[in-house]
This record gives structure tokens, sequence and C-alpha cells, in this order.
């Protein structure tokens, strides 16, 4: 009889609310000593490998920058290179902290994914590569055309809407990675390599022959590209959100990671607070009030992470554009730390 | 007094028995246990579910099947049956799935044809075929199948020529890096009645062979092979000369970027396909090597002595009785093929995995869904396809007497 009795137990047991509740996630990346960031699987000028196995790029500067806010030490990141279809279930399931992955703003996967994107990092579009000697000028002239793209992306999307919209035929052959679609269209088996143009522009570095292709003149959508936490921890939603407004003020505030010690004798009091001079806006966030000049000394503000990475100082030489700071016409903007 | 004393005894049995526990009785208890075991299972599974369900719904991520009905949004390379981007998901999933039956359904015609000529091919007293049955078998085994699709995809298929520079095939056969183009048959008015008259033939074929099978039987031959060809082919050539040529066929023609019209097959199918066949195909022909090795060497001695030849021998004697041997583990090579198909994501096949747990599982966001039928739907395929080859398997046993 007793065996009865114990099974039953189990049963209760297993039976009994399962719900548990879950340690802050910036807690859990204090007490684990280090920040576990979801990046492409290399991607120039976003986020790729060097020759020694270092991450570099744009979407790592924001890994780094969020490190550095926490640990005072840009190193103490972990990097998960993760394909455009694998990202969202890697943040889903806590296997990463933060999805720095060059990944587009749209209302679904801000809301049915319980997910939070936290900001934008690069305004993109999408954008159409061909080879030269297919003397295509534009977009429109691509009726027919067998289409090369990476599945799992709004790339994906758009392109169908593109040619939808304007009864043009296609084929589309999708993959699975990004090098597989490059390799692709590299070999021939498409006319049209279709991706954000910022990607495009990295990838073209890949081809065999870069001279031999052109990037047509159409952008035919907004990607607004920015690093993405799972819904329910404010707290870490904040401390992302605010690093990357942090390089984006540092910018507009003229303070890099040049002239960042002497930057804290400003007399200017946004720079102050910036800075943690004044106020106490860094223990709000759960950080350290110097979280500003961690951010600025080892990883820079967001025009110096920009030409590093992507911008003129970079084999990519990406104009701003639209990612100028608001001042100068472009579109990045950062809410007052105050 | 007699009477009364079995009264009473009758008495006692039943207050014996009626003290006894209920768990004292064997069936009941068996009962009883089971029950139990069922109320643990059903226990643990609702436990797992409600904390599923608790959880995704904490964190905010869709839940539940109505993804079915939205539109999907995304074009698909290879769709058998009508698809646009503004179907739904539902449809996606459809055409995802006969994708996958596709290439797995021809795939399993064309590997059991190769894997049967190769496992005999091995048997031959031909050295040279032998070996080289060998060889193939040896090396096409013991390569990672990913590796010979790669292998098929990239380094046979991707460097095809250009459209503009397509090999042309005499017959309005193309072949490039966009795949084979072929021409596409237009059914005109009257092709119904070629249909009608290849079906009367093959009636006309099965009957004849009902009618062959009761004569040899009776201990005569009859060789009918040449009679069924005809009766097959003819007929339907016939209503088709009768009928003024019906069929026309619509050329593959070079517009623009690429071939337009025709018929197309993609490089996509095409690798994922040779990889199947050939890969599976050396395992068959281990198979049918060791079920024609199980048969004793009496049998076909004694064919010989009955005056057959080699080949009549194999095929009236020695195969149909290693079948017996040979279908159980070739059910499982045909599971392995259609499973295996699930490769196809590595260069973009649109097969069911593809589609349905590789773009809609990533557009839509619900994994725990979405792999859940993912898995129902393999089972669901490889349950089919191992009852039918049982029911095979069924006739052909040794039937006892």
């Amino acid at each position: 009889m007793h065996r009865f009795v114990y099974a039953l137990l189990i049963i209760a047991g297993f039976s009994v609310s399962t719900a548990r509740v879950e340690a802050a996630v910036l807690d859990q990346i204090k007490a684990k000593g280090f920040l576990q960031c979801g990046v492409s699987q290399g991607i120039p000028g976003f986020s790729s490998p060097d020759d020694k196995g270092n991450w570099t790029g744009l979407d790592v500067d924001v890994c780094r920058a969020i490190a550095a806010a926490i640990f005072n030490d840009p190193t103490k990141v972990k990097y998960t290179p993760l394909s455009a279809k694998d990202r969202f279930t890697a943040l889903q399931s806590a296997e990463i902290d933060v999805l720095s992955r060059n990944t587009t703003w749209t209302l679904s996967r801000d809301t049915s994914l319980g997910l939070n994107f936290t900001g934008v990092i690069y305004y993109d579009g999408q954008g159409f590569m061909v080879r030269k000697d297919k003397k295509v000028n534009s977009a429109l002239e691509l009726s027919g055309a067998s289409v090369c793209t990476q599945t799992g992306t709004t790339t994906e999307l758009n392109v169908a809407d593109f040619f939808r919209s304007r009864k043009m035929k296609y084929d589309i052959v999708a993959f699975a990675t990004a090098d597989e679609t490059v390799k692709a269209y590299d070999s021939g088996r498409c006319d049209v390599f279709t991706t954000d143009v910022s990607q495009l522009t990295a990838e073209k570095l890949k081809l065999a022959k870069p001279d031999d292709h052109i990037i047509l003149p159409e952008i035919i959508s907004k990607e607004p590209l920015g690093p993405v936490v799972r819904q329910g921890d404010e707290q870490w939603f904040d401390v992302v959100k605010w690093t990357l407004y942090a390089m984006i003020n540092a910018e507009e505030l003229g303070v890099t990671s040049k002239n960042v010690t002497e930057m804290t004798k400003s007399p200017n009091p946004e720079i102050k607070r910036l800075l943690g001079i004044e106020g106490k806006f860094g223990e709000a966030l759960g950080l350290s009030n110097d979280w500003g000049v961690r951010i600025l000394k080892h990883v820079g503000n967001y025009g110096e992470i920009f030409d590093r990475n992507v911008g003129a100082n970079s084999k990519l030489n990406i104009d701003r554009g639209l990612n100028k700071l608001w001042s100068k016409g472009g579109l990045q903007y950062a809410p007052p730390i105050r | 007094m007699s009477e009364t004393a079995s009264e009473i005894s009758k008495i006692a049995d039943a207050g014996r028995r009626s003290r006894r526990s209920l768990l004292d009785d064997p069936r009941l208890r068996a009962i009883l246990l089971q029950a139990l075991l069922l109320i643990v299972v059903a226990g643990l599974g609702w436990a797992l579910f409600e904390n599923v369900r608790a959880n995704l719904a904490s964190r905010n991520i869709a839940s539940g099947f109505g993804f079915f009905d939205v539109t999907a949004g995304f074009a698909i390379g290879q769709t058998l049956i009508p698809y646009a981007e503004s179907s739904t998901y539902g449809r996606a999933f459809v055409v995802g799935l006969l994708n996958t039956l596709l290439v797995s359904g021809i795939g399993i015609v064309l590997t059991t044809v190769l894997g049967f000529l190769i496992g005999v091919a091995r048997l031959s007293r031909n050295a040279l075929l032998s070996r080289l049955a060998g060889a193939y078998v040896e090396v096409v085994r013991n390569l990672p199948l990913l590796f010979q699709i790669l292998f098929w995809y990239l380094a046979v298929l991707g460097t095809m020529p250009g459209p503009r520079q397509s090999l042309s095939i005499p017959g309005g056969v193309y072949l490039n890096n966009r795949g084979i183009m072929l021409p596409k048959p237009l059914f005109g008015a009257g092709s119904g009645a070629i249909l009608i008259a290849f079906l009367a033939g093959c009636a006309l074929a099965w009957m004849l062979s009902l009618w062959a099978r009761r004569r040899r039987a009776a201990g005569k031959t009859v060789a009918t092979g040449w009679i069924t060809l005809a009766l097959v082919i003819a007929p339907p050539a016939a209503a088709f000369v009768l009928a003024g040529a019906p069929i026309s066929f619509e050329r593959p023609e070079l517009t623009g970027f690429n071939f337009s019209g025709g018929l197309r097959i993609l490089p996509e199918f095409l690798a994922l396909l040779v990889a199947l066949v050939t890969y599976t195909a050396a395992y068959i022909a281990e198979i049918v090597r060791a079920g024609i090795l199980a048969i004793p060497r009496g049998q076909a001695e004694a064919a010989y002595s009955l005056g057959l030849r080699r080949a009549p021998t194999l095929r009236l004697v020695v195969l149909p009785q290693a079948m017996r041997v040979i279908v159980p583990p070739l059910t499982s090579q045909y599971l392995n093929l259609t499973k295996n198909s699930s490769l196809a994501a590595a260069i973009g096949y649109p097969d069911f995995f593809y589609v349905f747990a590789g773009t809609t599982l990533n557009q839509t966001g619900q994994a725990i869904e979405i792999i859940a039928i993912t898995m129902a739907v393999y089972l669901l395929i490889s349950l089919l396809t191992s009852a039918a080859m049982n029911v095979y398997n069924r006739r052909l046993a040794l039937q006892e007497r």
C-alpha cells in the first residue's frame, strides 16, 4: 500500500504550481561574471570574428559597451553566433542575454515573440545587388529574375511584397545562412542577391570579384536594426536601452574615448550627468554611477564605433546617411540623461 | 442438521470474503494498478502542458494554432499546388509537405531499382561488375550524406553554365545552373480518350496476367512480356492518332534573365534526389545481397537441375524467397530516406522541414506548436510507410499449412 501513497505524492508534487520566479537578468549576469551576447555568423562591419577569433563590429561594440557598463571591462562578453532562423529562439530560451545581430524592429517581433527592441543602432533599408554584365540599372527591371535571400528574415517578406505589388515575376531561392546565400549568388545560381544595404556592402567584399557587381539604387524597405532583449525584465531592458543612448548622447556632447578623462572636469551639466559627476543615474539603472565613463573609455561614442566598423575608417566605407545625429540631419536621437 | 451446517458454512464463507480487502482480488488489483499508472502519466502530461502554457503566457509569447489562417507573406521556390505570397501559413504547410512527399516518393522508387541492380551486380560472376558494385557500396555508404548532398549541389550542378550558355539537349531540353528545363505537355480536347485507352490497356494486361498465372499453375509456360507491353502502349497510341494529336508541348524559351514556359526542375531538388537515391541504394544493395545469400544454395541448384537458366532462376526461384528477408530492413531504409530528406535545408530545397520548421517557425515565432506538429507529421509519414510495407510483407510471408 505504501507504494501507492508514494506514487500519489509524486504526482501531487509535479502538479503543484510549476511557475517559477526568475532572478533579474542583470543580477544573473553580475553573478556569472560575463554577458552572453547573440551575434551573427559573420557579417563584416557588424559582427564577425577576426583571424584571432576576436569579435569586432558595430553590433559587437554594443555588447562590449554593455559589458563595460556592468563590469568596467569590455572583454567580459561571450558571443553566440546565430543564424537569422535561430536568433529569436535563442533569446526566448535565455541562451543569450541580449541579441545584437542586425535585427529589424517590426511590430510582430516586438509583440508575439515576447521580445523588446531597445532602440536603433543602425537605420538600414533593403536593396538589391546584381552583376554588372546583366546591364540592369533599376530594381524595376528585375522581372523574371532568380533572387537569392536568407530565410527567416524581413528581407524574405519585403522582396515578396516588392515583386507582388508590382506584378513582377521572380523565383525565390532561400538559404538558411548568409554564407550559403552569398555563395549561391556568387556561383550564378541567382541573378539577384537581396538583403539590407549595409549587409550587401559587407557581403560584396566576400565575392570572388567584388567589382563585377553593383548595388541598385532602390531602397525597398525600412530596416531599423537594434539590440533585442526578452520581455518581462524592465531593469535589463533599461540598461541595454540607456547604454545605446549614452553612446549617442556622448557623440552629441563631443565626448569621445580619447577625451573622456578630461571631460569629467567639464563645466557642462549635461556632460556631468552623462559621466556620473552629478546625479545618481547609474545607480538608478542598477549600475555604478561612472557607467558613462566606462562605456566611453572602453568602447567610444556612437560616431566612433560607426566610423571604426562600417563608416569612413573601415573597409565598408558606408556613408552615415540616416545614421547622422539628428542635429546634423540624420535620425539618431537619444532622450536626455537627467 | 446437515442442511443447517452447510447454511452456516455458506454464511461464514461470505463473511470471510467480505472481510478480505478488495485488493486481494488479483484481477481487480491489476485494473486498479493500470488505472493508477494512467493517472500518473496523464497527470505528468497535464503538468507539462500547464507548465509550458503558463511560462509562455508569462513571457508574452504567442501560442495556439491561429497562425494557420494568417497570411504567410513569403514565397516558396517550388510549389506543386497554387501558392502565392498572399496564401496562408496553412497552405505553406501543405506546399512543404507535398515537396517532401515528392522527393521521398520518387526517391524511394529510384533507390529501390538502383539498389536491387547493384545488389544483384555485386553477386555477379563477372569480376569487373561485382568489384565495381562493391566499390560503389563501400564509397557511397561511408561518406556522410550531407557531404554528398553538398557535392551534388555545389560541385556538380553548381558548375553548370548560366541560362544564356545553357547546354541544349535535342527535344527542347536545356540544362543550366537554374536546373533542367523541359517541354511541358499541354493537354488539349480529346486527351481524356488517351487516358481511357491507357487504363483500358492496363486492365487488359492485368486480365492477361491473371490468365497466365492460372496457366502456369497448371504447369504450362506462357510468355506474356511482349503482349503486355503492346497492350499498355498500343491503345493510347491509337487514341492519340485518332483524336488528332491533342497533346502539344510548351517549350521553354529564354526571355530576359531566365527561361520561361515549360517545366523546370530545380537544381536543389535534383541534388537532393540524386544524393538520397545513391546513398540509400548502397544500403539497399547490401540488404538485397544479404537476402539472396540467405537462400540455401540448394534452391538455385534445384532450379538449374530442372533446366532453368541463371536469369529465370534468380527471378523465379531465388528473389521471391529472398524478398521475405529483404522487405523488413528495406522498410527502414525507406523511412531513412524520407527522414533524411529534411537535410534539404542545407541547399535550400523547400521541403516540409525547411518551409514549416524553418521559415514558418521563424516568422511566427511559435516554436513549440510548430515543432510538435513537425514531429507528428514525420511520425505519421513513417508509420504510414511502415504500415504499407507490413501489408506487403504479410502477403509475402510463408503460408504455413
